[in-house]
């Protein structure tokens, strides 16, 4: 199935959830309201034509920085979908403020969502509802911050840790 | 809990030992020699058998996603070299050609055979090691040794086209650094026939062994459907049988224009996922002659007529302003540790010198080589993508190799993601060990080829 296709599958299914798709360089992306992003994603995994039944890829961008969209939300959680089954892509992505910066949780739908979200709450400090086991994947326990963001600097060095330091 | 005194810990004895066994807490590495030193299982034991497996990683956490933020688009390349230390051209590629759909640019044809060949000598590199290594982690000395030779044959060949082993930055934003050197065919059917030697050693040594199958079959085994809810991609999900292959499914590059099968398992465990590693090697080299025989462009690198200097005393007399006539010299250039020749630069590259790095030479040898240059590698300068977002997936040696680039139309990539292919299989490796002997850890572990460089980016 085409990509175009997929998409308008998704706004007749999520209606008004859907808040925007586009097409970049080939890649189909649909924005999805933070709401609907659980019944989108179990949506795409089980109808039997999308059958996406694999999750590639889950990561996150800090749009903090990015022209024209200092005031919008600022972050994106991107999903990478792809279906084995039929051999098709598409990217999913739900916007999110920094205040209220959580996502409801895709380890229901795929294990490996668990260690992918894991690894966004690490980096961004963006939230899961209903992560089984949300701690960080990439850092240590005792590191403060969330190295991604576009606000934590890079020349940033935190204390070493252990007794006695 | 009353505390317990030495020796009744010891004998066994006193209050809460007499209940029924008890679970042993296991820590395997951060490092352990099998763990390959950077990752650690915390194994809760029953006995001998894995009741809970808790995997932690980031021992190596470089912070490439955030490195890549700070410099220009090229300036990426070198980071890319340190993902998968065995396999690093792929990660060149790969990284490359995410940017080249953010630029909407199209690479040479003979460029792309170059990036197939050389992807697929990589590939057979990462699959010796992984085997060899889970071989002699099981006792199978002769084979990591004999498999490690094999690859010192790749490595060569691998040297005399980038002119490095493991840091190879090899590939270019819209080509490759270098064309291949004279000769390159020739050598690597000589490297392919001693590879070919060492892996039907190798099947007689091992594929019927008593010893090495009662370690492999039917350990850490995961079903196709586990599989792919585990995202698992590559080897792994083949030999459960799945016929995923990025090469085959959704070709890149030249790999819809040469012949290959791709080898399936069946059981999806440790024994299916060797046998799937020792085909695929049979089938890179298959890729690597047809891709080598139909390469357009005909003689590998040009013949140049004339007077030959060094490249080392080309580049010392344009860094030393002596660039009277420089260009104009005929000169036979080393591909491999300077960059290429101008005649070949043409055919390999993109025409479009905003995009490609000029080849050293040119950058020390003529002033509007030099600006090139300064022009795409100075702050502020560089390649400017349009803004949008772009995701690239390579079939890397453990599975797909996913770039995801967003633009803003700055010169630097606003934001860098790689999808490591070794971390599903990571992520999935305690529902692969509960049940199992802690002995049988050490093969599944193997098996999954974790590499660290790209597991913890």
């Amino acid at each position: 199935m085409d990509g175009s296709t997929i998409l308008a599958r998704l706004r007749a299914r999520l209606g008004a959830r859907v808040l925007e798709t586009h097409e970049h360089h080939g890649d189909h992306t649909a924005v999805v309201a933070r709401e609907g992003i659980v019944d989108a994603l179990s949506y795409c995994r089980d109808n039997a034509e999308l059958r996406f039944d694999m999750l590639m890829d889950l990561t996150a961008v800090d749009y903090l920085k990015f022209p024209g969209r200092e005031d919008g939300p600022r972050f994106d959680v991107v999903y990478h979908l792809y279906s084995v089954a039929h051999n098709h892509r598409v990217r999913l992505k739900v916007q999110v403020e920094q205040d209220a910066a959580s996502v409801p949780t895709a380890t229901g739908l795929w294990p490996i969502a668990n260690w992918f979200e894991r690894e966004v709450w690490d980096m961004f400090g963006i939230r899961f509802e209903g992560h089984p086991d949300l701690r960080r994947l990439l850092m240590y326990e005792e590191f403060v911050g969330h190295p991604l963001r576009k606000d934590y600097p890079i020349e940033r060095r935190q204390p070493l840790i252990g007794p006695n330091v | 809990m009353p505390e317990r005194t030495a020796r009744e810990l010891f004998l066994g004895e006193g209050p809460g030992t007499g209940s029924g066994s008890q679970n042993l807490y296991v820590n395997m590495g951060p490092a352990h020699p099998a763990m390959h030193g950077i990752i650690r299982i915390f194994a809760e034991l029953d006995g001998e058998v894995v009741v809970k497996g808790d995997v932690e990683i980031g021992y190596l956490h470089r912070a490439f996603e955030k490195e890549c933020e700070i410099g220009p688009y090229n300036n990426a390349i070198p980071f890319t070299d340190r993902l998968n230390y065995v396999s690093p051209l792929i990660n060149n590629f790969a990284y490359a050609s995410a940017v080249e759909k953010l630029l909407d640019i199209e690479i040479t044809e003979r460029c792309k055979y170059i990036r197939v060949v050389m992807s697929e000598i990589s590939r057979v590199c990462d699959h010796l090691t992984c085997v060899g290594a889970s071989a002699m982690e099981l006792g199978a000395f002769t084979v990591f040794l004999y498999m490690i030779k094999a690859r010192e044959f790749l490595w060569e060949l691998v040297e005399d086209v980038t002119g490095a082993r493991l840091t190879i930055s090899y590939g270019r934003v819209g080509g490759v650094k270098a064309d291949l050197p004279d000769g390159f065919g020739i050598k690597v059917r000589k490297a392919f026939a001693e590879v070919r030697q060492v892996l039907s050693e190798v099947h007689t040594l091992i594929t019927g062994n008593r010893i090495f199958m009662d370690r492999m079959v039917g350990v850490g085994a995961l079903s196709a459907g586990e599989s792919i809810a585990w995202g698992i991609t590559g080897p792994l999900l083949r030999a459960a049988g799945v016929p995923f292959d990025l090469r085959r499914v959704q070709p890149y590059w030249a790999y819809d224009r040469v012949e290959f099968e791709v080898p399936l398992g069946k059981n999806g465990d440790n024994f299916d996922r060797y046998l799937v590693r020792m085909a695929e090697m049979g089938q890179s080299m298959r890729m690597v002659e047809q891709a080598l025989e139909r390469m357009p462009g005909g003689a590998i690198n040009v013949d140049f007529e004339g007077r030959e200097i060094p490249v080392d005393a080309y580049v010392d007399l344009g860094k030393q302003g002596k660039t009277e006539g420089l260009l104009l010299l005929p000169i036979t250039l080393s591909p491999n540790l300077q960059g290429q020749g101008r005649a070949a630069q043409e055919r390999v590259n993109v025409a479009d010198k905003t995009v490609v790095m000029p080849p050293k030479e040119t950058a020390y040898g003529s002033i509007e080589g030099l600006m090139n240059h300064f022009m795409l590698v100075m702050d502020g300068y560089g390649i400017r993508p349009p803004a949008g977002e772009a995701y690239f997936a390579a079939e890397g040696a453990n599975g797909e190799l996913g770039f995801y680039v967003v633009s803003d139309g700055s010169d630097r990539p606003y934001r860098v993601r790689c999808r490591p292919p070794c971390l599903p299989p990571v992520a999935a490796l305690p529902r692969m060990i509960e049940g199992q002997m802690v002995a049988d850890i050490i093969p599944t572990f193997g098996s999954v080829n974790m590499i660290g460089g790209e597991l913890d980016r």
